[in-house]
C-alpha cells in the first residue's frame, strides 16, 4: 500500500499546493487536502502542515491555526504516534500548539529572509532523517519569523534528548552565525518532540523534490518517513 | 457590560527586533535620551454579561489561550462597566 500524505490547508496556506505536488507528483505518493474545518484526516499516514500565513499571521504566527477543528483531530493523532510534519508556518502552528517547545520571533535582520541555506543534519535517530546519508542539505528558506527562541532549561534538554534535527551551517557543515539567516538560537533550524514523531523545520524542503528545479535534497526527508514508516 | 482592555508585553528578557529598529528611528530623530523602548499589543473588547466575576474570568482566559503566548509574553487588563 502507498503511503498517504495529507497536507492541511488553513486559510492563508500558500506551500499547500507545493507541498501537494512534491509527494504526489514528483515522489508518487498518495497525497489529500484536509480542510482546515474538518475533523477526519481521512485515512492520512503521515500529515503535512504548510507554509503559508495562516489566519494572516494576525496576533502571532499560528496563534489561530491552531483552534481549526482539524488540529484537535493532528494534535491527538500525534499523541497517538502518527508522524507530523510542520514547514515555516506550520512549523510555527506545532509551536502555538505545544506539540513542540518555544516560540519564534522576528528575524533578527528584521528582514524577510528568502534564499537557499545549508542544514546539517543532526541526528539519524529518527524517521525523518534515518535514511538520509547526506551531511549538509541545501534547502530554501522564506520567512520574517523564523528566529528560534526558548529557555535555557528547554534548550538543554533539547541538546540532551537529540530533539536539535538541523542546524544552520556553511556549505561545509560548520555551524557559524554568518550562515544563521534569522538569529535563531544556537543557529536552531528544525527540531523533533520527545516521541520522535513530530518535526517542525523552518525551510522547505517541498520545494526541492522536483529535478526540474536542480535541487531535491528536500526528497531526502520525504523519503526517508516513507522508507521507514512502515518497517 | 464590560469593557475590557488587555495589553500583551513581551517578557523583559525577550529581544524586541522592532522596539530596536523603532529606537534607531528615535536616535536618526534626536531623542538621545529614549532607552528600551519596547513594542506591544493594545486590544480591547466588550464583555456581554453583568457578572464581574464572570467577565474577570473570561478575559482572563482569553489572554491566555489565545491574546498572548506565556512562553514570550505577559499580559496585563481592566475591566470597566459600560451601559
Amino acid at each position: 500500500m502507498k503511503l498517504k500524505f495529507g497536507v492541511v490547508v488553513f486559510p492563508g496556506s500558500n506551500c499547500d499546493h507545493d507541498a501537494y505536488f512534491a509527494v504526489k507528483k514528483v515522489l508518487g505518493y498518495q497525497a489529500e487536502f484536509l480542510w482546515h474545518k474538518e475533523k477526519d484526516l481521512k485515512g492520512s499516514d503521515v500529515i503535512i502542515l504548510p507554509g503559508g500565513f495562516s489566519y494572516g499571521d494576525y496576533l502571532r504566527t499560528g496563534a489561530i491555526a491552531r483552534f481549526s477543528p482539524i488540529m484537535d483531530s493532528v494534535h491527538k493523532f500525534a499523541e497517538d504516534g502518527g508522524i507530523v510534519i510542520g514547514i515555516c508556518n506550520g512549523f510555527q502552528i506545532l509551536l502555538e500548539l505545544g506539540l513542540l517547545p518555544g516560540v519564534m520571533l522576528k528575524n533578527d535582520s528584521l528582514k524577510f529572509v528568502c534564499k537557499d541555506v545549508y542544514l546539517r543534519v543532526e541526528n539519524h535517530d529518527n524517521i525523518f532523517t534515518k535514511s538520509v546519508t547526506q551531511k549538509v542539505l541545501k534547502i530554501p528558506v522564506a520567512h520574517g519569523e523564523g528566529n528560534y527562541f526558548t529557555d535555557e532549561s528547554i534548550l538543554k534538554e533539547l541538546e540532551a534528548n537529540k530533539q536539535i534535527l538541523f542546524r544552520y551551517v556553511s556549505p561545509d557543515g560548520k555551524v557559524e552565525n554568518e550562515f544563521n539567516p534569522n538569529g535563531s538560537l544556537n543557529n536552531i533550524a528544525g527540531i523533533i518532540n520527545k516521541k520522535k514523531n513530530v518535526m517542525g523545520l523552518m525551510p522547505h524542503p517541498e520545494r526541492c523534490c522536483d529535478p526540474l528545479l536542480g535541487n531535491t535534497d528536500g526528497a531526502l526527508l520525504f523519503k526517508s518517513v516513507a522508507e521507514n514508516l512502515f518497517k | 457590560m464590560f469593557k475590557a482592555t488587555v495589553i500583551v508585553k513581551r517578557r523583559p528578557k525577550i529581544l524586541d527586533p522592532a522596539g530596536k529598529a523603532v529606537e534607531q528611528g528615535a536616535k536618526l530623530l534626536g531623542f538621545n535620551n529614549v532607552r528600551k523602548t519596547r513594542i506591544g499589543k493594545y486590544i480591547e473588547f466588550l464583555v456581554d454579561t453583568n457578572d464581574k466575576n464572570i467577565a474577570e474570568k473570561e478575559v482572563r482566559e482569553y489572554s491566555e489561550k489565545l491574546l498572548s503566548n506565556p512562553i514570550m509574553e505577559d499580559f496585563e487588563y481592566t475591566l470597566e462597566e459600560v451601559k
